[in-house]
């Protein structure tokens, strides 16, 4: 039997999403400010990557972060994440039998950073995928007489990067939204959770 | 049918990039959506979705209202419009009343129902699509060829073209780089307007959840960039619970593109922040438009069970050939027929309707469980209610619904020979057998209908004392390619008392009795498939009766419209067959078995004619189709095959009646593989030969490739022999190998069967 996370990598990965697996919030850290480091390489931009608020940022030093990658910024805005190249975001759910990335995104800078750069990079909790779309629901499902109030405003699922095949059925990635959708789990977020 | 429709078929057909775009399709299709069904229960899956919108359709004014109540309780505005001109009404003015001067729009089909571009352009507001499709199309000037892929039309070439005027610069059909562009253009786009439209797939009643499910991401943008959202929503996309969404969204992505889940699947309910800060101006529009008169019909209530996912236009091989223009309106393919008829107008829905071949295939893979042909037939039944027949066609009916006259005129047809006379009565006579068609050779009236070789039969055994019977039918040409030859004897006409052919005692068992339904088919063109049935029978002791009452099935008429010509044909078969004291009655024909089955009670039930019922039932009961009934007794051990043949290999076409109606396809080939037949399954065994009973008389352009594409699909397999259980599909696959001069044999499982008994 394969394992929740063997499920949900082996499915995103055959809808073209990357996905890594670190044991822990600091590997999971190195590997995210590396690749931004990378894809930035000697481009001195403002804004190359934008990172929206998130539990995983919790306890960390935002200034000492922007050291390791100059273009990183928090400060998410129409106009940054426009920009930027790379849009970091942390994910609430993740569904193992579709490969599934599920994120209240109300915060209207959730949506900014994992929409407009043509990179997401989506921080998800490996113990945090559910099996399937019912049970990734049934978080979100109004409980009768229970008081629960049902669906956040704007509730996200992303599957995989932005594709189309509206041109002679040809698949194409990236179109509105991330071409390249890379996917960080962390078994112990530790501080982030 | 009007000019300008057999004018916009001829185009499409002869559109090779139109064809050949949806051909290749088609066939991925048919993979993709097999793969991620894997391991889920469809029938359960569709059931459940049926029930949930089914019981919603029930419900539409008391859903939309508690949709109201929860979304406005979340802070969205919600607006219930009863047509289509208060949806574009309050849209305008809420655009000019906020200075919107750009809108973004993502897919929308129901914005598309109402033409909402067009009305807001005429005011001067300029509306962008994004989603690329739908963008190319707008630029193009065009309508969308398919619900879900709506440029599926168009080659890279003509993109590139339609790009290259919009940025003015000349752009290569890398396709990539034609996206990239697209990408470019309407970011611009999405950060500039004041407005996102949007549609919505399903809409929950107990939360005020909008769903909208994209692929490209464009819908994300539309409702979060521009300050205002607006939300097109049909009031069927509304379900009662969250839990709802469940089934729904399992099976749209699987059934529309073959994807487990779609790139994007958004949930909103009640405004979510702006960039600014500020809170989303949320307007949600629950369009009504026909949908609560079409709830209120009996029949046309299931169609609001659509998902709006588009495999019936998908696996259907007339959609496949013509594309999504010839339907004319906003919708195609199948249930875009029914929705224009409801959405239009009965009468828009009169040339389109004839599209249909009745093949069964989209109602196979609907996931809302709708009976697509179904609900096409109730179309034509109404509109010949409403407008009439054809002067042709009730002059054909008024034959078919006498049986003497109709018999005669057959009789006497197969004096004139070939070629038929063009201009004569042969022409309209049966439809079936009427009119030239060139893709393929028509047979030739049998000079002997099979009912006279019957006759024959039991005159030659009585005279010949315990001979097996079988022996002058088969003489009359079971092994004939043709039945023109088939043996004449002069006393064929002699009259003999109503007394049925003898059996042989089978081992072990009393004898049976079963009535054979002929069907016209088998009775004037293809005796010989007649006389094998009843050698089959015969050998499995059995005793066969041929009722001589017996009629057309009604098919025809059914198909035709003509309600009440199909129920002459019922109720005169009914007295005819129940007459006989016969265990079974068995067909060879799958249309007729299916027709005495099931749609006599159908037919009655549409009529209100609910009195005939009973009998309609208790002749049911014993219909069966002759493969299952010769299977079955194979397996009982009352019919032996003969032992130890190697009879090479042979391949199986799947008649539409046969494998969709009856559900049968098992029977047939392990009856073949017993006999000692290797078989090798051709592509797409199951798909439409393009006879369609009178379909390919009246739709020759679209026949004439279905059949090209089953006979290529044939010749794949390298068998020198395709079996079927149709004698319609056999007229039709023969007449077409005939035409090419192709080596391979037709034969009825029936006549192969007939060889092999012991």
């Amino acid at each position: 039997m394969p394992t929740p996370f063997e499920c949900f990598a082996a499915r995103a990965q055959a809808v073209s999403a990357e996905v890594h697996r670190f044991p822990a919030r600091t590997e999971a850290l190195d590997f995210v400010l590396n690749l931004v480091r990378t894809l930035e390489g000697d481009r001195l931009q403002p804004s190359f990557a934008v990172w929206a608020a998130c539990p995983f940022l919790e306890g960390l030093n935002e200034a000492e972060l922007t050291e390791r990658a100059p273009g990183l910024t928090f400060h998410v805005t129409r106009g940054s994440a426009s920009a930027a190249a790379v849009g970091i975001s942390q994910i609430d759910l993740a569904i193992a039998d579709t490969g599934t990335l599920v994120q209240n995104a109300t915060s209207v800078e959730q949506r900014l950073v994992s929409m407009l750069p043509p990179i997401h990079i989506a921080i998800v909790e490996t113990g945090a995928i559910v099996p399937d779309l019912p049970a990734a629901l049934s978080r979100f499902s109004p409980q009768r007489g229970r008081g629960a109030d049902g669906p956040p405003p704007y509730l996200s699922f992303i599957t995989g990067p932005s594709r189309t095949a509206d041109i002679e059925r040809v698949l194409t990635i990236g179109v509105h939204g991330p071409e390249r959708l890379v996917i960080v789990c962390v078994d112990d977020l530790g501080g982030g959770q | 049918m009007s000019t300008a429709f057999k004018e916009s078929i001829d185009k499409a057909i002869h559109d090779s990039n139109l064809t050949g775009a949806l051909g290749r399709f088609s066939e991925a299709y048919r993979e993709g959506r097999a793969k991620a069904y894997e391991g889920i229960d469809f029938e359960a899956l569709r059931t459940e979705i049926a029930a949930v919108k089914g019981g919603a359709a029930t419900h539409l004014d008391e859903l939309a209202e508690e949709f109201k109540k929860n979304a406005e309780a979340h802070g969205a505005k919600v607006f219930r419009a009863s047509n289509p001109g208060q949806v574009n009404d309050y849209i305008l003015k809420l655009a000019k009343a906020n200075g919107v001067e750009l809108i973004v729009k993502s897919k929308s089909m129901a914005s598309e129902e109402i033409h909402l571009n067009k009305h807001l352009e005429a005011q001067g507001i300029q509306v962008s699509e994004t989603d690329l499709g739908e963008w190319i199309i707008q630029l193009a000037g065009q309508r969308p060829s398919h619900i879900v892929m709506p440029a599926i039309h168009l080659t890279r070439e003509e993109v590139a073209e339609i790009f290259s005027k919009e940025v003015n610069e000349r752009l290569s059909s890398d396709i990539p780089r034609l996206v990239k562009i697209a990408r470019c253009e309407l970011r611009e786009k999405f950060l500039k307007a004041g407005m996102g439209i949007s549609g919505a797939n399903i809409a929950v009643a107990e939360t005020g959840t909008l769903v909208i499910v994209t692929n490209e991401g464009n819908a994300r943008l539309a409702t979060t960039l521009p300050k205002i959202h607006v939300a097109i929503v049909g009031v069927e996309k509304l379900v009662p619970a969250f839990t709802d969404v469940v089934p729904i969204l399992k099976a749209l992505p699987r059934s529309a593109t073959g994807q487990l889940l779609t790139s994007y699947v958004t949930m909103i309910t009640g405004p979510a922040p702006n960039t600014d800060g500020s809170l989303k101006d949320l307007h949600i529009i629950l369009m009504d438009s026909h949908r609560t008169e079409m709830a209120g019909d009996p029949k046309f209530k299931q169609a609001l069970q659509c998902i709006r996912c588009g495999s019936c236009l998908n696996v259907c091989p007339v959609y496949r050939l013509t594309g999504g223009h010839v339907f004319g309106k906003v919708y195609m393919g199948g249930i875009g027929t029914i929705l224009t008829a409801w959405f239009d107008a009965l009468k828009e829905s009169e040339d389109i309707q004839s599209l249909c071949i009745q093949c069964g295939n989209c109602k196979e893979v609907c996931p809302g469980n709708i009976d697509i042909p179904d609900l096409i037939l109730e179309l034509r039944r109404r509109l010949v209610k409403d407008e009439g027949q054809s002067l042709k066609e009730q002059a054909i009916f008024a034959v078919v619904n006498n049986r003497r006259v109709f018999h005669a005129m057959l009789r006497s047809a197969s004096l004139l020979q070939r070629p038929f006379e063009k201009d004569g009565f042969i022409r309209h006579l049966p439809l079936f057998l009427s009119g030239m068609a060139d893709f393929r050779s028509l047979p030739a009236v049998a000079p002997k209908p099979f009912r006279d070789i019957f006759a024959v039969g039991r005159t030659s055994r009585s005279a010949r004392g315990l001979q097996a019977p079988q022996t002058s039918l088969e003489q009359t040409g079971a092994e004939t390619t043709s039945p023109g030859q088939a043996g004449v004897e002069k006393d064929a006409k002699k009259s003999v008392p109503e007394r049925a052919l003898e059996s042989p005692r089978g081992p072990g068992g009393p004898p049976h009795r079963a009535a054979f339904f002929a069907g016209c088919l088998i009775d004037f063109a293809y005796p010989e498939m007649g006389a094998a049935v009843v050698k089959v029978l015969n050998k499995a002791g059995i005793e066969v009766i041929f009722p001589e009452e017996q009629t057309c099935c009604g098919a025809p008429a059914r198909y035709s419209g003509a309600y009440e010509v199909a129920a002459k044909n019922a109720t005169d078969n009914i007295d005819a067959l129940l007459k006989q004291h016969v265990r079974w009655v068995v067909s060879a024909c799958p249309t007729c078995t299916g027709a005495l089955k099931n749609e006599f009670a159908a037919t009655f039930e549409s009529l209100g004619m609910i009195g005939q019922l009973p009998r309609a039932a208790e002749l049911a009961a014993k219909v069966v189709d002759f493969s299952s009934f010769v299977k079955a007794l194979v397996d009982e051990g009352r019919l032996k095959l003969k032992p130890g043949m190697d009879l090479g290999k042979i391949t199986y076409h799947d008649s539409c009646h046969m494998k969709r109606t009856l559900r049968v396809d098992r029977q047939p080939r392990e009856l073949l593989q017993l006999a000692g037949y290797e078989l090798v399954e051709m592509k797409e065994s199951d798909t439409c030969c393009g006879m369609g009973g009178s379909y390919s008389l009246k739709m020759p352009e679209i026949s004439a490739p279905i059949l090209a594409r089953k006979l290529m699909n044939i010749e794949a397999t390298g068998a020198p022999l395709v079996a079927m259980d149709c004698p319609g599909c056999a007229m039709q696959i023969r007449g077409g190998l005939d035409k090419q001069g192709s080596p391979i044999r037709v034969r009825h499982t029936a006549e192969l069967i007939a060889e092999m008994v012991e």
